[in-house]
């Protein structure tokens, strides 16, 4: 069965608190989930307050303040700070998002939360380990087939129409926000794809360029890589790109019924 | 990770990824589910006001309105396209949270349950139409 509770191992204890330094005014505390593999300790929520007039608008500058200033053990991963590595997909607030993207004063309530990806396993801290949702990518083949060489003298063309197909999915940035904010995900992950690898089948599917088509519909025609989706919406609600995941998925669907008669 | 059912498993992840590949199924079950959810909506709005007409009939005249061809029609269609609709739902609940041999168990189990139903509400109908 699926399980619904954490295990006793999993289950989030209180850690330290690191209070903000005397004379700050304009402070806001931020509940960060710990875990550390070497130690053999339950998860902990530690509390770290933060004078926001000394801080980057922004929750990763945050993050960054605290692994600079205060506890250089947080661990996260980062790289751009602006949105297109996708490196920093967190939940944030109940919510998965790149830090990268979302302000601090976006979060009203007393203590900012912030908590690994859901339902991933934990390498630590914030960093979740994506080695099989990776394997799930390269299992669906993301780049052109095509049989027909191209023309000796120029690129293979596609008209505005064709290429017009391709916006909403190419600005993908696979940071994962929408495949671990599914709840069938959570349940089958194993065998449903999810909706960020789905989004990146259907840009090939969708590619005029592409002539394996067919194949790539194949490969998908299964009631757990691709029917696992119940128009649940939690990914287009959460893409911090505001893609559509839901919309490709139910594209691939409608393609399916379509190539039967 | 993927479930360990207590065993140590070093495959690759790709490995375990495309696994014994695609079923090479699934969408007819989903698109009958979305068809049969269509023909439900006309013939449930149907159903309900029908019986609820019928507040206060006897039984012989509920019986004279079911052995009529159309109410007879309507009935059988509303009784096998309901238990269809009943198998295929349950099937997807099933296959979502439950997992080893006990997902194709209840599978076929549910798969049963709404045959007989359905074939003892069709006779039901049949018997009293014919």
């Amino acid at each position: 069965m699926a399980t619904f509770t954490l295990p006793k191992n999993s289950t989030i204890q209180t850690g330290k608190t690191y209070k903000a330094e005397p004379g700050a005014k304009n402070v806001k505390s931020f509940k960060i989930y710990r875990w550390d593999p070497d130690t053999g300790e339950n998860p902990r929520y530690d509390t770290y307050e933060l004078d926001l007039d000394k801080c980057g608008p922004m929750v990763l500058d945050a993050l960054i303040k605290i692994k600079n200033e205060t506890d250089t053990t947080l661990t996260f991963r980062r790289s751009c700070r602006e949105g297109i590595c996708g490196s920093c997909a967190m939940n944030i607030d109940g919510m998965n998002t790149l830090a990268c993207l979302k302000p601090i004063e976006d979060v009203k309530k007393a203590d900012v939360r912030i908590t690994p990806l859901p339902h991933m396993p934990v390498v630590k801290d914030l960093v979740p380990d994506l080695s099989q949702i990776y394997a799930q990518l390269r299992s669906i083949e993301p780049w052109l087939k095509s049989d027909t060489a191209p023309p000796p003298d120029s690129e293979r063309l596609q008209s505005k129409e064709e290429r017009a197909k391709l916006d909403g999915l190419w600005e993908c940035i696979l940071c994962f926000c929408c495949s671990t904010s599914c709840p069938s995900y959570w349940w089958n992950g194993d065998r449903y794809l999810g909706p960020a690898v789905l989004l990146q089948a259907y840009r090939w599917i969708a590619d005029s360029r592409d002539e394996r088509t067919g194949e790539r519909l194949d490969n998908l025609e299964d009631p757990f890589r691709l029917y696992r989706c119940h128009t649940i919406m939690n990914c287009t609600a959460t893409c911090p790109k505001g893609l559509n995941p839901a919309q490709a998925i139910g594209n691939i669907k409608q393609m399916m019924v379509e190539r039967q008669g | 990770m993927t479930e360990q059912h207590g065993t140590v498993r070093l495959q690759s992840s790709l490995a375990r990824v495309r696994g014994m590949g695609s079923a090479k199924g699934g969408t007819h079950h989903w698109w009958m589910q979305r068809v049969t959810s269509i023909a439900l909506l006309p013939l449930t709005i149907w159903f309900v006001f029908a019986v609820a007409g019928h507040t206060g009939s006897t039984h012989a005249e509920m019986v004279t309105w079911m052995a009529r061809p159309l109410n007879a029609v309507l009935l059988l269609s509303f009784v096998l396209i309901s238990f269809h609709h009943a198998a295929a739902g349950m099937q997807v609940i099933i296959e979502d949270y439950v997992r080893g041999e006990m997902r194709m168990f209840l599978i076929l189990a549910v798969k049963a349950a709404c045959w007989i139903l359905a074939l003892v509400s069709a006779l039901a109908v049949l018997r009293i139409a014919i």
